[in-house]
């Protein structure tokens, strides 16, 4: 069953409604959004792939730090070059929804901070995750001293079975610390 | 990193290699011979294990790893399981640990943690009371495992989970795991195939099980689309989702907050509304003699005249209602000059009693939900588990995905980069402590900044008590009345500015700053306008809808329909503010954490506002006598009084309730019964405290045991190391 771009069954919605934590209009409006983004060839095509430069042009996205990661993990392409189908946009929003659970999107969470994609955030994803946080200009980028302070802080706080790194469920232990995760990891359309 | 890159290329490459290995109990024989087959698969990539070779000899050199980012101070000991560079088999091991591909979501390595059900079940079930009962962990521990031998079965494993759920369930469950839609359809036709088929041809003919899906959905219809009001507040769902790309988390907290108290009014106004304002209004009272003079736009400040005698005063309600209001001229022409005393015809509804017992039940129900409220909210902001040092919790859980603006997220990123700055600078460099006289100087800071706060405030007060003891011999003039009002208002609005003055006084750090030259200083224009654009202070704002609240909520005592104007307050406020908020503020540069706030405002609303403002209505209803001119309550010595007579009418009248008044004697007027109710609530109090204090130090001693499991699988994978290092050095040629 493929979805093509005029029109989406009715079936398939119930589907995709039910699967996902999406409501119907949010996935009809995420549908709009994605069939926007084709051109005029691509539309008639079934489960047409978007590379990611496309997707990084919708504004929501545009100016988010973590945009390649986003697109990377939840891309199912076999390339690895973080291209998405419809299937994969519905679960980026579904991921990123008002009604997604906690476990659901510390687990994604974690897949976007872990930028070597080894199952664990080590010293190096730990200080990409910083820069993309801190920004790109000198002045507010930290300094070497204060990057290795802050890290091994971190691990300090965090590494419970003091391996050097943090891995998902340790991960899972410092989000349930705060209560504003929840909230701010959202992403409306 | 490149280098640990290509290992673990080829560890991916070598998958299927460990998944064809024979299950069973991984004896140390089986497990050894593996590894050894493995180190002699490595001979298909030659190049992998000289690498291995040339950095094994230079770590036999250096201590430090050639991984140039992160360093910290403590790598002498082998702390960190990623930094050795260990074989390509003990490598791959590494990689495919049940801790390292949780982050995973294909169904390979799902279907891969089933087959190792001895070895994830002693995490699992060590987890199972602390991680949410969705867990996926907890969820795949449950299952039966069957042996699997090929790749294909992966998908019809998972499915046999489940097996025994019914289709909602099942597809409920597909949900909260963390796959793709792709996968989940897949593994929704394998696991349910009949039932989907049939419930997708049979999605028009209703059957017992959709039909109450329908009717939930279209009561869920009914509850979004139905009611106007809260389809309004649908509306501005949208305008904060606007509001809180732009500007953040703290500023949606404040209109969130207005939509709360908006919430609370509505409810007042309905509990008013039906018992009291309706049938008033239905049976209007027969005392509006008074010629009315012309309504003047003054009357709107001052209330007399013409809204004297409206229905949003005390005065309009009257001690029963009459279904007919006749005076006693018409009576008389109709009889023909016979004076005849017609009793009007009284409506068996109460009004003095309902009156009261409106009020007390809507404080009541009101209190009940700010109690909830708070008890939810403190909950979620402070937790159980030990929060000493939120350097982890700023870097993982504060970045806004909500914004889209480039400026938004540029003052973000600025926002983070100076609080881990500052955080990290206290850590960097210990503050010298301040000398004694410096302590002393900030000290007097302090105080003459209290001083004058408190001084200012008992002078307003003081003010505001003598103007409203004074007497007005003369009719009250409109403009007297106001004087009062307008001194209220304007001590109201400049203290707040003299408050914002002392703290910034305060925030000096240098005490050597003389204080009356600052002051003097702040005065200036260029001081107070540092920025060109006003930044929204959600603390001064929200303190003024907490007083707005306080109002209304002293008043609706003797002004029934209050709320309704509070309403309609509130809701110009909120389009106000949130225009002005688009046109003229920058998002602030403070941190601002949401939930901690929102738990302070809602404890702010019901400690001082509505506390006070309950006890001041429970004190008038108790103790003052009730104005014999007008209102309800004519002839009684107290409000209280009317509930009492009702009660004791009541009973004359149907002696089968006479129960509810011996309950009420009993239970509610009897002191001990009162003690014995508190009682109860402090042990359960004290229960709950001990409670969470087992709770921590179980914690503490789980966390310690998992370091100690840390040490041990360190010490395991070394010695795996050593294993595979004399293997390969007795079979060089491999």
């Amino acid at each position: 069953m493929g979805t093509t771009a005029s029109q989406l069954g009715k079936d398939l919605l119930s589907e995709y409604q039910e699967l996902t934590f999406l409501t119907k209009q949010e996935i009809l409006l995420a549908h709009k959004r994605f069939t926007e983004l084709l051109t005029k060839d691509e539309k008639d095509l079934p489960n047409t792939r978007i590379p990611m430069e496309r997707i990084l042009t919708l504004p929501e996205l545009k100016s988010n730090p973590f945009r390649k990661r986003i697109c990377h993990v939840f891309s199912t392409s076999e390339q690895k070059d973080g291209s998405l189908t419809f299937e994969d946009f519905l679960d980026l929003l579904s991921a990123f929804s008002d009604s997604a659970t906690l476990e659901i999107k510390s687990h994604y969470a974690f897949r976007i901070f872990d930028f070597d994609d080894d199952g664990t955030l080590d010293c190096g994803d730990l200080e990409k995750l910083v820069n993309c946080l801190t920004g790109e200009t000198d002045d507010t980028r930290l300094t070497p001293e204060e990057m290795r302070q802050l890290i091994s802080n971190i691990l300090e706080e965090s590494d419970i079975d003091k391996d050097g790194t943090v891995n998902l469920s340790e991960f899972q232990h410092v989000i349930s610390r705060s209560p504003d995760f929840v909230s701010s990891f959202k992403i409306v359309l | 990193m490149a280098d640990s890159e290509s290992f673990n290329v080829n560890i991916c490459e070598m998958g299927a290699d460990y998944e064809n290995l024979e299950e069973g109990e991984l004896e140390q024989d089986s497990f050894l011979q593996y590894i050894v087959e493995l180190a002699a698969s490595t001979q298909s990539c030659p190049e992998t294990l000289e690498m291995d070779v040339i950095r094994e000899r230079k770590d036999s050199s250096s201590t430090s790893s050639d991984d140039a980012q992160g360093e910290t101070p403590d790598t002498e000991q082998t702390s960190s399981l990623q930094r050795q560079h260990w074989s390509a088999a003990t490598l791959k091991v590494l990689s495919s640990m049940p801790s390292r591909t949780a982050g995973q979501n294909s169904a390979a390595v799902i279907s891969r943690r089933f087959r190792h059900p001895q070895l994830h079940r002693h995490q699992t079930s060590s987890c199972d009371s602390f991680q949410p009962s969705g867990s996926i962990q907890v969820d795949l521990s449950e299952a039966d495992v069957e042996e699997v031998s090929a790749e294909e079965n992966k998908m019809e494993q998972l499915a046999s989970n489940f097996r025994g759920l019914s289709l909602s369930e099942g597809t409920r469950k597909l949900r909260a795991m963390p796959l793709s839609l792709g996968e989940k359809m897949e593994l929704r036709r394998l696991a349910f195939s009949d039932e989907v088929k049939s419930s997708l041809i049979s999605r028009n003919i209703p059957c017992y099980r959709s039909v109450s899906e329908s009717i939930s959905r279209t009561w869920r219809h009914c509850m979004f689309s139905c009611l106007p009001i809260l389809s309004s507040l649908q509306l501005w769902h949208s305008a904060m989702k606007r509001l809180s790309g732009r500007y953040g988390t703290g500023v949606l907290s404040y209109f969130l907050f207005l939509r709360t108290l908006l919430r609370f009014n509505l409810l007042l106004f309905v509990i008013n509304g039906l018992f009291v304002v309706f049938p008033q209004v239905v049976h209007p009272p027969c005392h509006l003699n008074d010629p009315h003079t012309p309504p003047t736009g003054l009357e709107l400040f001052t209330g007399t005249g013409y809204l004297t005698q409206s229905i949003m005063f005390y005065g309009y309600y009257s001690k029963s209602i009459t279904k007919t209001c006749q005076s006693p001229h018409s009576t008389l022409s109709l009889t023909g000059g016979s004076l005849v005393h017609d009793s009007p015809q009284t409506v068996p509804y109460n009004i003095p009693a309902a009156y009261f017992f409106t009020i007390a039940i809507a404080f009541f129900i009101i209190c009940m939900i700010l109690v909830y409220r708070i008890s939810k909210s403190i909950g979620k902001s402070f937790h159980v588990l030990k929060s000493d040092g939120n350097l982890a919790v700023q870097v993982f859980c504060t970045w806004d995905f909500k914004l889209s603006k480039k400026s938004s997220v540029r003052f973000l990123s600025e926002k983070i980069s100076t609080q881990l700055k500052e955080l990290l600078s206290e850590m960097i460099s210990r503050e010298d402590e301040k000398s004694c006289m410096q302590r002393l100087g900030r000290l007097m800071v302090h105080l003459l900044a209290w001083a004058v706060c408190l001084a200012s405030i008992s002078l307003g007060t003081m003010g505001v008590y003598y103007l409203s003891e004074n007497p007005t011999e003369e009719s009250p003039d409109a403009f007297k009345l106001l004087h009062l009002s307008a001194v209220v208002s304007g001590i109201n609005l400049l203290l707040p500015g003299l408050f914002n003055l002392c703290a910034w006084v305060e925030r000096q750090d240098s005490p050597s700053v003389r204080v009356y030259v600052s002051i003097f200083r702040l005065f200036s224009k260029q001081v107070l306008k540092r920025n060109r654009k006003p930044v929204f202070d959600i603390a001064r704002n929200v303190l003024e809808l907490i007083y707005g609240q306080t109002l209304t909520w002293l008043g609706v005592l003797f002004a029934p329909l209050l709320p309704a104007v509070q309403i309609i307050k509130l809701f110009v406020l909120f389009y106000m503010k949130k225009s002005s908020l688009m046109l003229n503020c920058q998002a602030s540069r403070k941190p601002w954490r949401a939930s901690q706030m929102t738990a302070l405002f809602i404890s702010l609303l019901f400690f001082p506002s509505f506390l006070g403002a309950a006890v001041s209505v429970s004190y008038t209803i108790w103790k003052i006598k009730p104005s014999s001119g007008c209102g309800p309550f004519r002839n009684l010595t107290t409000m209280f009084q009317s509930g009492r007579l009702w009660a004791q009418e009541l009973e004359s009248t149907h002696p089968v309730l006479s129960w509810l008044s011996w309950v009420y004697n009993s239970l509610v007027d009897n002191p001990l019964f009162l003690f014995l109710a508190s009682g109860v609530l402090i042990m359960v109090i004290y229960f709950h405290t001990q409670v969470v204090d087992g709770q921590r130090r179980i914690i503490s001693l789980l966390e310690k045991q998992i370091e100690n499991e840390g040490n041990d699988k360190k010490f395991l994978i070394t010695k795996l190391q050593t294993i595979c290092e004399q293997n390969s050095v007795v079979s060089p040629q491999r």
